[in-house]
């Protein structure tokens, strides 16, 4: 059992800025996120992509950013636990009991939401014949490649994972590549690249085609595409992969008994509390009269949700309003010298 | 202003003026209308907006899609050469009258 003075859902942008808000005023923090990198939507969608939005900073892209923020807390030294869903809540003696899928247990007076609109799961096929063999012969994702030397695999999809993957296992595998529509928005190289194995016969690639069942004895057999013409093929099939993106489910957070407005958790703006105490939602999940999703507000509520969980995690002391150019113990805090 | 139909994939109809400027998504989401989840609030990057424009007619009168939609389309549940992002269909008076479909789940 972690015993902290807060554990954070979250390691996007507010999630992270909201540990550095904790870390100033003195308060410890766990920070948990279920994907394998730190950054949320910045690093997951669009880690190229310039933002021209962040206060003071004209541009940066969702990497650079995200790698500023953790630069920015590097001296509180809090844990990052990645891979890992919080997937439980229960109170006990007034404390948070705060379980992951892995395992892990956290004792805390302070839990703060930062789960942007849920954690991200890959879209799976609509049909649902393909659930059965999910995991074993119908994969989202590659963990091994091994696995597909010398069997026939049907990758759906027309991103670069799609592409990355078709090229990749064509050494060694038989690859049907499927797509619904003529045109990729993988790299134009990855693309340029398919198409050549296609002309030379490495990939059978069929465009305007769209998964329409998975069958197999036990064991998968085939894949059934169809066009939207109606007509219909069969292609013998060892693993399916698909590769659609990334949705986002709320996921487990639906089940915390928290009041719920759609997607988004209703708070209050004074301290962005929801309605269980000590439980705090900021950043895209949560919703007030005017609520913008951006990382700018997620910035301003994670500050204000710090200074709310002070009085849970301390409540002999009285929070007291300092600014970072003047206190030395902030300084002190973010060990960094002073000057003067 | 515009009249837009919404029709569930289970075939319930909904109607709802929606004024200018807004986009279909919105017009979903302010009149509760259920099957337009429009997650990323219209920002051409969660695919939960999706539709489908059975009229022929409609869909190609519609504004031609930019840059990106079909490659969020591509992310869509169940796209076809008919699909549309809700969020991208900015709502004017030439679109009184418009019917859209909506997929069986958008997540
Ligand atoms: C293409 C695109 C462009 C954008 N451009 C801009 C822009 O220019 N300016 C701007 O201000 N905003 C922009 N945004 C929006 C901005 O990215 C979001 O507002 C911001 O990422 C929200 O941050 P967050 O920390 O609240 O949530 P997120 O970034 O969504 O992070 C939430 C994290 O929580 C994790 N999580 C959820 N549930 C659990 C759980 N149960 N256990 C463990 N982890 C969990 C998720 O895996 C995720 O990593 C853009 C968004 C997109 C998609
Ligand atoms: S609302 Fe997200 S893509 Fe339309």
């Amino acid at each position: 059992m972690i015993k902290t003075d807060a554990v954070i859902v979250g390691a996007g942008p507010t999630g992270l800025f909201c540990a550095h808000q904790l870390g100033i005023i003195g308060l410890k923090c766990e920070i948990v996120d279920n994907l394998d990198k730190i950054g949320g939507q910045c690093i997951e969608l669009y880690p190229d992509k310039p933002i021209y939005d962040i206060p003071a900073v004209p541009e940066c892209t969702g990497e650079e950013l995200t790698n500023n923020l953790i630069e920015q807390i590097k001296s509180f030294k809090f844990n990052f636990h990645l891979n890992d869903r919080v997937q439980e809540l229960k109170n006990e003696n007034d404390k948070w009991i705060v379980k992951t899928s892995n395992g892990k247990e956290f004792e805390t007076p302070n839990v703060i939401i930062a789960g942007g609109v849920g954690s991200f799961e890959p879209r799976k096929f609509p049909t649902k014949s393909a659930e059965k063999y999910d995991g074993k012969s119908v994969l989202y994702s590659i963990r091994d490649k091994s696995i597909f030397k010398d069997k026939s695999v049907v990758i759906f999809g027309g991103g670069d994972s799609a592409l990355d993957w078709a090229i990749e296992l064509s050494k060694t595998s038989k690859i049907t590549l499927v797509h619904r529509r003529d045109e990729f928005r993988g790299a134009p190289a990855s693309v340029q690249k398919v198409k050549e194995l296609s002309e030379s016969k490495v990939i059978n690639l069929m465009t305007r085609y769209s998964i329409k069942d998975v069958k197999g004895n036990g064991s998968l057999e085939s894949v059934e595409v169809k066009s939207e013409t109606g007509e219909s093929k069969v292609i013998n099939a060892d693993y399916v992969l698909g590769f659609f993106g990334l949705i986002m489910q709320l996921g487990p957070i639906a089940e915390w008994g928290l009041n719920l407005d759609k997607k988004t958790i209703p708070v209050n703006t004074e301290n962005f509390e929801t309605n269980k105490k000590g439980i705090f939602a900021i950043g895209d999940i949560c919703t007030y009269p005017g609520k913008l999703k951006l990382i700018l507000s997620g910035f301003h509520e994670g500050a204000l949700a710090a200074r709310g969980c002070f009085k849970y995690a301390r409540p002999n002391e009285k929070y007291r309003f300092e600014f970072t150019t003047s206190s030395s113990t902030i300084k002190d805090r973010l060990g960094v010298k002073e000057n003067d | 202003m515009a009249k837009i139909k919404y029709i569930e994939f289970n075939g319930k109809e909904h109607e709802a003026d929606v004024a200018n400027g807004l986009s279909v998504m919105e017009g979903a989401i302010q009149n509760d209308i259920p099957g337009i989840d429009g997650d990323c609030g219209g920002g051409m990057s969660c695919a939960t907006c999706h539709v489908y424009i059975n009229d022929d007619e409609w869909y190609k009168k519609l504004p031609e899609k930019e840059m990106g939609e079909d490659d969020m389309l591509d992310q869509a549940y169940e796209p076809k050469s008919n699909s549309r992002l809700s969020c991208q269909l900015i709502v004017s008076d030439d679109l009184d009258g418009l019917k859209v479909h909506m997929p069986e789940k958008q997540a």
